[in-house]
């Protein structure tokens, strides 16, 4: 701050390189473990440093799984968990954007009942609804199918609020210039208002796109087969810490291939992300 | 209470950015000092050194006798009023203003005693449980200061405290501060960029710019001896006029357009010859009917502004802009061309090429 | 992370905080980074006329809302007030006796007790680490964005992987720090050991969640306006005291804010670690509320008990969300 810092500016990059490490550490772990032999792990010898099977062990976590405890290759979980995630924040965004035009931008009965019965979903997180949900997706005929990951999570009350948000801001001197230009509330829609509204998608599509990959407790209940995990789920089956003869490279490859794309995400859309996390408001 | 000196100090930014350059001056015990500059000269940079927020690259900052360069703030024993005052938002008045005693371990009744002490000099006392949020922006500005009495320090630093505040109240506050500062003898450092403010607030003025330090003096002072164009167009209002010129005998300017200008030749004394810049100011200049002196400058006028106590006259001699300011008293102008006239002693004259004044005061400590 | 966590970006964490405005005048708590609506009451807005259009848009998410939420949380309201035989062929309205009986079990008090104390420490210790962070790297205006792109990014981490990381390095037998702490003579065994199963958990969810405290206290912190601690600094207080008088209590929205959504983050988003780290065990050890749901239900056993359970569940969210929104809603006030 304001003193003449003798410590200079020492201690807090100690205290922000050691914060560094630790956050990194257990990542760090991974990725050595997942370039070693497993029986190399499993006698407690694994150096600190990588070995040299990384290549192998990736292309045979991506192609073959374990083999043991679930039968899917990592590759095809990957893609579960791509399509789940961009099918979630997709679809959020689609159907909160219109639900939120039609709140801000018309008048019609039953306006601000519609808004409520929207926000008090915030309020019902999958966890406490979850055997009950489960019967209902099932009954659909939902199981172990696309649909089914993506579409019971799809409702979402904050990024129609958000969208609600923004659209309150927009001058209303936009919205009669358009409607003098012979424009009706379609086409200001595409032309002029999803425009603008851009960023705040791109920063939506960010951070939903790290909650539908991230999901766990949905995935787990709604898919049965094994070619339909994504591998956040396939992670756990896995690991099974009752039994010591865990693949552990191949476990820790999954690890890192999960983590990735979520994390490189962030990396490199950081400001959006950023934006995405703070500029949302209830 | 303590005098305050500055002696050659500079500083340079990590950048490698020179933002102070070499200024000394020394602040009287009990006087208000008021640094005066356009923005970006340096002048905020200096308090802040005096405060002890920024550190100092070369050069010495004493308050009273001790050297504090390398001292923190609170060991200067200054109290600083900011420009957007900077109270605690989430403490009362009372709990704003006794923070700083409360730091240094004073004993509560004397706390109480010293915040209602200040609290009624500048009329608080009904607002002292309220959080700053409900206060106005004057009253704001009043606990700022408050909190900078209480603690009775060496040195009251002031940045810019009136620049937030409007037109009217900014008036009244000026005088304020000026009277509390005159009741409680403390030494005072003071920055605006308001010329008024400065003529009118200050015991000793500096005038900087770039980083220099142009002029060190009273207010009269600087604004009857200028020390360079800059700080002859800086202080008074409405500004200067200038026009260029070149010394034809002593006690004569020669004016492009072949007009001349007389100056005082025991004031100035210059070589036949010497390109010059001649300052006048506009309330010393008249307007006369245009026949009257052929070799006088003419003067073209464009607009007049009147502004019921007195007229502001625009127009131009020769090229250059001029303005001509006239008292209620004096006729208004009639016709577009005159000549102008000034008292010899009124003429200030400035080198051409460096801007400084041909007497070339030296800045005083 | 539930949503709630994802979006809840509490707005004066980046705007001028609640108490300054953009010229750094004070002013009353003020949402800034979303401004206020420009036009609240609907009549002073621009309208499009359509009777159809705005129901037609609404459709799609009132459909997902009532069918994927509203009809499962009524019909879990439903089964926590009866009971039913394995069967399902008789049902009797029984009231609140699934509630009361739910009281009456130990198995449902202690796994109160490990969620509150679970709650508690992973609160407590990612609040604290990430304070600690963002307050060094509020000092560093240059690096602070480098720091804060190589700390944010376990936010992108999902539980259940972070949870896996720490399990293989605690890992008995084979785990770096299972072997550490297994040669300083401790017999480490999470697997056999409820205590030490906790900690792993608490370990991994307080890993995971500093990244997301450390992102909003920065911001929290670069709002204050530096005039205010060098007033403090003036005013002699020494950087400690700085902090705990000045900076902390001008931090207290954030931090309240960050409170409600750590604890809904224990309560919940937590149900990944856990079930990946120790399945609830060993010995219900690592069994928290939101998890019990999660096991009993799967047993299937009874139902009116595990849909009395959600309803509780429920009962806590709603709170939760309640306190966060009343907060929120005073600070968008003028």
């Amino acid at each position: 701050m304001v003193e003449h810092r003798r410590l200079g500016n020492f201690l807090p990059h100690l205290v922000l390189l050691i914060g560094v490490a630790i956050v990194a550490f257990p990542v760090y772990m991974a990725v050595i473990a997942s370039t070693h032999d497993n029986a190399v792990i499993a006698n407690g010898e694994m150096p600190l440093t990588p070995g040299t099977l990384g290549f192998e062990n990736y292309w045979h976590t991506l192609t073959a799984g374990t083999g043991r405890t679930t039968r899917a290759p990592v590759g095809g979980m990957m893609l579960n968990s791509f399509v789940m995630a961009v099918g979630i924040a997709l679809g959020k965004i689609a159907i909160s954007i219109i639900s939120a035009y039609a709140i801000v931008f018309f008048s019609f009965p039953f306006r601000m009942t519609a808004f409520w019965i929207i926000f008090v979903t915030l309020m019902l997180p999958v966890e406490v609804r979850i055997y009950p949900t489960y019967k209902i997706a099932s009954d659909l005929h939902l199981l172990d199918s696309y649909a089914g990951l993506t579409l019971p999570l799809i409702a979402s009350a904050t990024a129609t609020l958000l969208f609600r948000q923004f659209f309150m801001t927009v001058p209303k001197e936009l919205v009669e210039a358009s409607k003098i230009d012979g424009a009706g509330p379609l086409r200001f829609f595409k032309d002029t208002l999803l425009p603008l509204s851009l960023t705040n998608i791109a920063a939506l599509f960010v951070i939903l796109f790290i909650y539908g990959w991230n999901q766990y407790l949905w995935p787990l209940l709604i898919t049965t087969r094994d070619d339909m995990q994504t591998i956040v789920i396939g992670i756990k089956k896995i690991i099974d810490v009752h039994d010591a003869l865990t693949e552990w490279n191949v476990a820790m490859a999954t690890a890192v291939l999960a983590m990735l794309p979520p994390v490189l995400v962030v990396i490199t859309m950081q400001r959006l992300f950023v934006k995405g996390l703070i500029e949302t408001e209830k | 209470m303590a005098a305050v000196q500055l002696n050659d100090v500079r500083k340079t930014y990590a950048g490698g950015f020179e933002a102070v350059k070499g200024v000394s001056f020394t602040v009287p015990d009990g006087g208000l000092c008021v640094l005066v500059g356009p923005s970006g000269c340096g002048k905020s940079t200096l308090l802040r050194m005096v405060a002890g927020l920024e550190t100092v690259s070369s050069g010495d900052i004493r308050i009273g006798e001790r050297r504090v360069n390398d001292l923190e703030p609170m060991a200067r024993d200054i109290a600083m009023v900011f420009q957007n005052y900077a109270l605690y938002p989430h403490m009362s008045v009372f709990d704003n203003m006794a923070y700083g005693l409360r730091n240094r371990g004073t004993p509560k009744p004397e706390i109480e005693k010293r915040v209602k002490e200040a609290a009624r000099i500048l009329e608080l006392d009904a607002l002292l449980e309220r959080k700053p949020r409900q206060l106005s922006g004057g009253q704001r500005q009043r606990v700022a200061m408050g909190r900078a009495i209480v603690r009775k320090p060496a040195a009251f630093l002031f940045d810019e405290p009136l620049s937030n505040l409007d037109a009217k109240l900014r008036v009244q506050m000026r005088i304020e501060i000026r009277k509390l500062q005159r009741e409680l003898k403390t030494t005072s450092i003071y920055v605006t960029h308001d010329q008024l403010e400065a003529m009118t607030l200050a015991d000793r003025l500096v005038v900087m710019n770039g980083g220099h330090m142009e002029q060190v003096g009273t207010a009269l002072e600087v604004f009857q001896n200028p020390a360079s164009v800059f700080v002859a167009g800086f202080i008074g209002s409405p500004p200067m006029n200038f026009l260029a010129g070149e010394v034809d005998t002593q006690g004569r300017l020669r004016l492009p357009d072949g007009a001349f200008l007389a100056f005082d030749p025991k004031r100035y004394e210059a070589q036949v010859g010497r390109k010059v810049l001649a300052g006048l100011r506009p309330e010393n200049v008249a307007l006369r009917n245009g026949a009257e002196d052929g070799a006088a400058p003419r003067f073209r006028l464009e607009l007049v502004e009147e502004l019921g106590m007195g007229r502001l006259v625009h127009g131009r001699v020769g090229e250059r802009p001029f303005t001509v300011a006239q008292g209620a008293s004096d006729p208004p102008p009639a016709g577009y061309s005159f000549s102008i006239g000034i008292e010899p002693a009124l003429v200030h004259l400035f080198d051409a090429a460096s801007g400084l004044s041909l007497t070339s005061v030296a800045p005083r400590r | 992370m539930s949503e709630a966590e994802a979006f809840a970006g509490k707005v004066d964490a980046v705007s001028r905080d609640s108490h300054f405005t953009d010229d750094g005048k004070l002013a009353q708590p003020r949402d800034l980074a979303v401004p206020a609506p420009a036009q609240s009451p609907v009549e002073s807005r621009v309208i499009f006329s359509g009777k159809l259009l705005p129901y037609v848009l609404l459709v799609p998410q009132l459909a997902i809302s009532l069918v994927f939420f509203y009809w499962p949380a009524a019909q879990a309201l439903w089964q926590s007030f009866v009971v039913q035989d394995a069967f399902g062929l008789s049902t009797e309205f029984v009231w609140f006796e699934n509630y009361a009986e739910l009281f009456t079990r130990p198995d449902y008090y202690h796994a109160i007790g490990v969620t509150f104390l679970f709650s508690g420490v992973v609160a407590f210790l990612s609040l604290s680490l990430a304070l600690l962070l963002a307050t060094m790297a509020d000092r560093q205006i240059k690096a602070a964005r480098v720091y804060r792109t190589l700390l944010i990014w376990p936010y992108a981490v999902a539980p259940a992987v972070a949870s896996v990381l720490f399990i293989f390095m605690f890992q008995p037998g084979l785990g770096l720090f299972a072997r550490a702490l297994q040669a300083s003579g401790l017999d480490w065994n999470p697997i056999l050991n409820g205590a030490q199963a906790l900690i792993l958990v608490i370990i991994a969810a307080v890993w995971k969640q500093i990244s997301y405290n450390f992102l909003f206290f920065l911001a929290g912190l670069q709002a204050i306006p530096k005039s205010v601690i060098e007033a403090a600094a003036i005013d002699g207080a020494k950087p400690w005291r700085r902090f705990w008088t000045v900076v902390f209590p001008l931090l207290s929205p954030t931090t309240f804010f960050l409170i409600v959504v750590n604890i809904t983050y224990a309560f919940f988003d937590t149900l990944g670690i856990i079930d990946t780290a120790t399945g609830g065990g060993p010995n219900k050890a690592t069994e928290t509320l939101v998890y019990k749901v999660f096991q009993d239900g799967r047993l299937g056993a009874d139902l009116g008990g595990s849909a009395a359970q959600s309803v509780i569940l429920m009962a806590i969210v709603i709170a939760l969300t309640a306190i966060q929104f009343r907060y929120v809603e005073r600070r968008v006030h003028y």
